[in-house]
């Protein structure tokens, strides 16, 4: 009879859990998972904070944000990442080995191929800045993957938001 | 016994963990709004050596002709008697019914796999046959014999060419673990007999028909870049048709089948329509706006491409002669117009439209330019023409999932198809198949 009980409650668990479809969150939402606003926090490591000069460097990479966001059908840059664009392309000027890949992506309304145009949009916004602030053309590429690989999976403002973005991604 | 309950029980679990795996489109509701006239399919006939004919042919031409949201066929508990043949077929029995039109038919046997289906169509008020035929089949062909039935008396009652006999292209997504994954299937435009023509964990995009239904192009972001292929689906064979730097997308056919509209961004990422012959691959550039250019369809007669742009501040649609030229602007209803896709026919233009807050839709009629909202949802997209011209395909939501419906080009009628769980996107309806 208890074989017959496990059985029973292994079927049950089986439809309530391991065959039902899967809500695990998309992983390629991306590896820079920090927001940009902590490109101006340092964690308190600053020039005269005493650390050697390598240290500082590798701490500073650690803390430099992976993603720019962008307003609804925008493909204009927001004052606010200028710092942190400065910094990227001071990587790219100070190692002309240093290459990047920018990926641009757009929400998910309106039509999938306009939405591939509008997110290759942001990433050259992005790709001129870098261009202006230091880095050269083959040190950049750009892709665009439109709607198809949002970050967040709701259909609301707040998930949006998230999915107007071009990560910025080291390739070397 | 304990044993056996071990293994019914087992069973049981395994069937549910696969029933699940896989995309599975079924027609879920009908919406019409107008008279479905009363028909009767009557039972077929079988001759042969098993005991059932190897496919119910009358089920499926009913559940088509019901499909359709025309005709509403009775049950044959109700029926007063069964033909199978015209001569013995009476008439007073149907008109008791109220039942407009008859059909009844037999499955014979002739060989080892080798079958002649044939059927008979008859007008109840006039007592008239209207048509017969007698087709061969396998059991592997028999599907689609029973669905070419369905469109000759579907084409005779009402005047239009059936489309049950053609088959629809469409992408899924599906969670797998931890990762996605993307395929390219062709299916019945039922949403029966899937086969998956590719399968990736990079997105599948755009997929678009050859004219003789041989061929299928498409976007694919493997290995994280976006590049066109066309692929032959009897072969499985594929070649790479576009792979420059930057964007490669929405390909279309010519109607000639010879050459490819194409996006292209290249490597300062401005979208242009192209137009590339397949086979020696040269291009030719048709737009050359700062502007987003994408989406190109081609016209039914070749000259024309249909394309969307945002020159004009937001996207909208605009039309440019093959053989180049300023590209004229044909739509001017709102701010969002998108994706265009003609008719067969050349009469009408489907098209993505932003419906006050709503991605829906709509049909400009390009004879008188009335302009229809066909759809009701919030994020509908990639509309596409059935061969006759009278029905669309095009992607909706239900909550979190993307699904298909299709909707007669007036409106009236709307049909959605479930997908058991996955997020299906992007259907393409094939042309008429070439016998």
């Amino acid at each position: 009879m208890s074989q017959y009980r496990i059985l029973l409650i292994s079927l049950v668990a089986a439809i309530v859990t391991g065959c039902a479809s899967n809500s695990i969150p998309d992983p390629d939402a991306g590896d820079g998972g920090m927001d940009s606003s902590n490109a101006g926090d340092t964690s308190g490591y600053d020039g005269s904070s005493g650390m050697g000069g390598e240290e500082m460097e590798s701490d500073l990479d650690a803390e430099l944000g992976m993603i720019i966001y962008f307003d609804f059908d925008q493909s204009d840059l927001r004052p606010e990442y200028g710092d942190l664009l400065a910094r990227h392309a001071g990587k790219l000027s100070n190692n002309s080995r240093t290459k990047v890949r920018l990926e641009g992506h757009a929400d998910e309304r309106g039509s999938r191929e306009y939405n591939i145009g509008l997110g290759e949009r942001r990433a050259q916004a992005v790709r001129r800045m870098l261009l202006i602030q230091g880095g050269s053309s083959n040190q950049i590429s750009t892709v665009s993957f439109g709607e198809e690989r949002p970050a967040a999976m709701g259909s609301d403002e707040d998930s949006w938001a998230q999915n107007r973005r071009v990560e910025i991604k080291y390739v070397n | 016994m304990q044993e056996t309950l071990k293994r019914w029980s087992l069973a049981c679990l395994l069937l549910l963990c696969v029933s699940h795996s896989y995309a599975e489109l079924q027609i879920e509701i009908t919406q019409g709004a107008g008279r479905r006239a009363p028909v009767a399919v009557v039972p077929f006939g079988w001759e042969g050596g098993s005991p059932d004919a190897p496919f119910d042919v009358a089920g499926l031409i009913g559940a088509d002709l019901s499909r359709s949201g025309r005709f509403a066929p009775i049950p044959s508990d109700d029926m007063l008697q069964v033909p199978t043949t015209g001569v013995e077929v009476d008439f007073d029995d149907w008109s008791i019914l109220g039942v407009e039109a008859v059909v009844v038919g037999r499955v014979t046997q002739t060989g080892d796999n080798a079958y002649s289906v044939q059927f008979q169509l008859f007008d109840v008020f006039k007592r008239e046959q209207l048509v017969g035929y007698r087709m061969p089949a396998s059991r592997a062909t028999m599907r689609r014999v029973a669905h070419r039935a369905a469109d000759m008396i579907f084409e005779e009652l009402t005047g239009i060419q059936g489309v049950f006999a053609t088959q629809i292209a469409y992408v899924t997504a599906q969670q797998n673990g931890r990762n996605r994954l993307y395929t390219l299937v062709v299916s019945d435009s039922d949403g029966e007999n899937e086969n998956t023509i590719m399968e990736s964990t990079d997105p599948i995009m755009s997929p678009a028909w050859s004219p003789d239904s041989r061929r299928l192009a498409y976007v694919s972001f493997e290995g994280d870049r976006s590049t066109v292929f066309v692929q032959t689906l009897r072969t499985g064979n594929r070649i790479k048709v576009s792979d420059r730097i930057g964007i490669n997308g929405a390909p279309a056919f010519s109607p000639d089948g010879r050459k490819l509209v194409l996006t292209l961004g290249g490597a300062d990422g401005n979208l242009d329509i192209f137009v590339m012959d397949i086979a020696t691959k040269a291009i030719d550039r048709l737009t050359t706006n700062r502007s987003i250019d994408t989406e190109g369809t081609w016209s039914p007669d070749g000259e024309m491409i249909f394309f969307t742009s945002d020159r004009s501040g937001g996207p909208q649609v605009y039309k440019v002669s093959t053989s180049g030229g300023t590209p004229e602007r044909i739509t001017f209803e709102g701010s969002y117009n998108a994706r265009p896709r003609l008719s067969p026919d050349g009469s009408k233009l489907a098209l993505v439209h932003l419906d006050r807050g709503n991605y829906r839709i709509g049909v400009l009629d390009l004879e008188n330019d009335n302009f229809l909202i066909l759809s009701v949802g919030s994020q509908d997209e990639s509309p596409s023409f059935a061969p006759n011209s009278d029905t669309l395909i095009y992607a909706t939501r239900a909550g979190r999932n993307g699904v298909l419906e299709t909707v007669s080009a007036d409106g009236l009628i709307r049909q959605r198809m479930g997908s058991g769980g996955a997020d299906v996107r992007e259907p393409v309806w094939s042309p008429f198949p070439r016998l």
